[in-house]
Formats: C-alpha cells, structure tokens, sequence
C-alpha cells in the first residue's frame, strides 16, 4: 500500500471508511486518558491551577502548525506530483487548522489574563501566531473565491507554500526576541525542562489532539469528495435538463453532433 | 538581457503614460496622510510620534492598491500569455515586471515622503529615516504582493480577495519598518537590528517572490 494507490478516490473511501472507527475511539480513549491525567496534575507553585490550560494550549499550538506542514506537503502533491487527492487533503486540513490556531489563540489569552495581566500582548509568538491564523482564514477565502476545484487547488498551494515560512518564524520567535511568552520547554536542547508530572499529561494530550486531526481530516476529505461527486452529478443532471428542455428528448452529444451537421 | 531591459522600459512607459495609474498610487498616499489629522486631531506632538507609523501605513495601502495593475492589464491585452510562452525564464520575467513596478509606483511614495513629513511635523532626521526605512522596505512590498497579483489575475478575481492574501505576508515588514523609524525618532533602541531585518525581508522577498509569482502564472494560466 502506498501513496499512490489512495489516488483512487473510491478506494480511499473504501479504506477509510474502515480504518476511520478505530481511530475515532483512540481519539476518545487517549482524550479522556488525557484530560484525567491533565485534571490529576498538582498546580503549580507559581500559576496555581491555571498551569492546567497549558495542557490545551500547547497541543493546540502544535497542532496549528502541523496543520500547515501537512497542507504544505499536501500543495507539494498537487504542484509537483499531481496527486489527485493532495487539493482535497489541502482543502480539508483549511478550516481544522484554523480552529485549532484559534483555540490556542482564545485560551492563550484566557491563560494571560491572570498571568501577564492582559489578555493581549503584541509580542512575536502572538504576533506570528495571529499572522498564521490570518492566512488560514485567507487561504479558505482563496477556496471559496473560486468555482473551479482544480484551478483553485494550484493557486491555494502557491499561497501555502509561500506561507510556510511562517512556521520557523513562529517556533523560533521566542528565541530570536525578547518575548514575553516564556521560551521552548519540552523540545529543545538538552532535554525538556518541564517536569514529569506535566509531561507525560502534555505529551498524551499533544498525541491525542493529534489523532482528533488525523480523524477529523479524514472525514473532511470523504465529505469532500462525497461534495464533489454531488456537484459533478447536479452539473451531469443540470445539462441533462437544460438540453432536453431545448431540442425536447435527446442526449447532448446528439445534441452537439445535430449541431455540426 | 535586453529582453528583460526591454520588458522592464516597457513597463515603466505604459505606467508613466495616460491611463497607466502609477501616479495615482502617490495621490492616494497624500490622501491618506491628509485624513489622518481629521482622525486624531491636529495635535502636531501627537502627529509627530505617529509620523512614521501614518506614513507606513499609508505607503502600504498605496502598494496595495496599484498591485492590481501588474499583471491584469498584460492579461486582459494577451502580453501576458506571450511572456509566459517566450524563451526568457518566467520568474526573470516576473522579477523584470516587479522591478518595474516597484520603479514606477513605488519610488514616487519614497519622493513624495518628505513633502507629506512636513505635514505631519517630522523633522529632518526622521523623515530622513521613515524615507531611508521606505527605500529598503517598498521592495518588499511589491514583490510579496506580486504573489497575491499573480494569483489574482489566474482566478479572474482581484481587489479585496488579494488584499486578503497580501496583507498577512506583508505584516513583517510593517513592524520592521516602523520599528527602525522609530527607533531614530523616540530612541533607546537602535536603528541597525530592524532596519538590517528590514533589508533582509525584502532580500527574501526578492527571491521568493518571482518564483512564487511565476509557478502560479505557470499553473493557473490555461
């Protein structure tokens, strides 16, 4: 099995359509391993229980980013390879990285109220992140303008390409700059400085929202295949009626060929 | 060579000349610095801590709003279709347009930043910095947004959906820019680290741009 035989888009509905169960539990049973261990961990000295949005936030924030690395691979696929399901992987993965940019956003800021005093600083992590978020929603605007899939799949993995070097301004803002969002703590050199009773919740929880994307693109993508076929059909049934109703019963090819002769 | 020094001549005349709109661009710059008192007030304290900012802002809007003519005109007229099939490379191509876009409609806002710092009480040294911060920064403006130009042309769709793409990309250089005009005006920080981000920005843009303007070209023109 591999990249290519998913080309097919019957077949990959065929084969998602089994695998998408399975992944949907380990979705709900790692969430809930998750959000148990996150509830059990002891608050922290300094923040006290907020310490506990972390364990939403981070996951999010990684996820906003992976989004876009998998969107960039997927407009790889389209571009250079031509597969014929990466626009629908693009296409699918659009709003679910935006949401997940927007929670890490939302809860950031619910974090910063009691924390930095405001829920908004303009510093670079939260400046690049809202750059990010602003280009999702730009890039679904991009898909939306345009009727054409194929035509609007070229032009959107252009802009996510070019939008890809967003992701290591993003990781490494808080290096570059002074930031008042505190620097990389779990991964980085020298190992991760965080402690063990934050994160192992953490690293379970990032896995988890991980799979809820992996299951949410996959059933974005068959619905938007599904939307596809529906579209095709209403077109196939659109000409159908428009050219019965001009020259009364007849196929448009009879139609097309009475018109050459 | 000749064929892009020809390309870029060309372009430069057609912007110059009636019903080229690169002037525009610069009107529309005055008009935009000249509402902003009617927005704050003229308090000249106030609009002299803001200078830079206003005329930032301004410039990029100006940017913004000539972008549209980069490559729509040469689609609607068929010239486009004939640089994309000739034997110079595509992104020299669009390199040579941007480069003589940049010329027509964007030097003007650099010229015309001095007249419109006296407008908004800028001194000498400061107008001095916003003008040297445009010269470095403009080009990324115009090559970054030569990517929403490209897109836009091959989708038939132009005005606020490119506004949409482009303003995002341009972000970076808006803070970078204000922030080394600042930095001469109010003062503790220094000039060189943002203004040589500036410069780096739009030596990226200068790469990046054309061959993200021109695989678009490539792909979307059918």
């Amino acid at each position: 099995m591999t990249l290519i035989d998913l080309a097919n888009p019957t077949r990959f509905l065929a084969l998602t359509a089994r695998v998408l169960p399975w992944l949907a539990a380990a979705t709900v049973i790692l969430l809930a391993v998750g959000l148990y261990q996150s509830a059990l961990a002891p608050d922290d000295y300094q923040q006290g229980a907020t310490v506990k949005i972390m364990f939403i936030h981070v996951p999010n924030a990684w996820l906003s980013m992976f989004v876009w690395g998998v969107m960039s691979i997927a407009s790889l696929g389209t571009l250079v390879w031509r597969h014929p399901l990466a626009d629908v992987a693009a296409k699918a993965a659009a709003p679910i990285g935006a949401a997940f940019t927007f929670l890490a956003l939302f809860t950031g800021s619910l974090w910063g109220r009691p924390m930095w005093g405001t829920y908004w600083e303009w510093d670079a992590r939260l400046t690049s992140m809202l750059i990010l978020f602003l280009m999702y929603l730009g890039l679904m605007a991009l898909w939306r303008a345009v009727d054409d899939p194929s035509r609007a799949a070229r032009a959107a993995a252009v802009l996510t390409l070019v939008g890809a070097i967003n992701l290591p301004i993003i990781k490494f803002s808080v290096d570059w700059w002074n930031t008042l969002h505190q620097p990389a703590s779990v991964m980085r050199m020298g190992g991760s400085s965080l402690d063990k009773s934050f994160l192992i919740p953490l690293l379970v929880m990032a896995v988890a929202f991980t799979l809820l994307f992996v299951t949410l693109h996959i059933a974005a993508m068959r619905n938007e295949i599904l939307r596809r076929r529906v579209r095709s059909l209403q077109m196939m049934q659109a000409s159908r009626v428009a050219f019965s109703s001009e020259v009364g019963t007849g196929s448009r090819e009879e139609n097309a060929s009475k018109g050459a002769a | 060579m000749t064929a892009l020094s020809a390309l870029i001549r060309r372009d430069i005349r057609i912007a110059l000349r009636v019903g080229g709109g690169a002037l525009i661009g610069v009107l529309f710059f005055l008009t935009v610095v000249v509402l902003m008192p009617f927005a704050v007030g003229p308090d000249l304290a106030l609009l002299s801590r803001l200078g830079p900012a206003i005329l930032w802002l301004g410039a990029l809007l100006a940017s913004l709003l000539t972008l549209d003519r980069l490559f729509m005109a040469d689609h609607e007229d068929g010239s486009l279709d004939l640089i994309t099939m000739s034997r110079t490379p595509l992104e020299l191509a669009c390199a040579a347009k941007a480069l003589a876009h940049w010329l027509a409609a964007g030097l003007p806002l650099i010229v015309a930043t001095p007249v419109l710092g006296l407008l908004l009480n800028l001194d000498m040294v400061s107008t001095g910095a916003v003008a040297l911060t445009l010269l470095a920064g403009t080009p990324a403006l115009t090559f970054t947004g030569m990517i929403g130009a490209a897109l836009a042309v091959t989708l038939h769709r132009g005005g606020l959906l490119m506004a949409v793409l482009v303003l995002p990309l341009s972000i970076p250089v808006l803070i970078f820019g204000v922030a080394a005009s600042q930095a001469v005006i109010v003062g503790p920080m220094n000039f060189g680290a943002p203004f040589s981000i500036l410069c780096a920005l739009s030596l990226v843009s200068l790469v990046v741009g054309p061959f993200a303007a021109a695989a678009s070209l490539r792909h979307g023109l059918d």
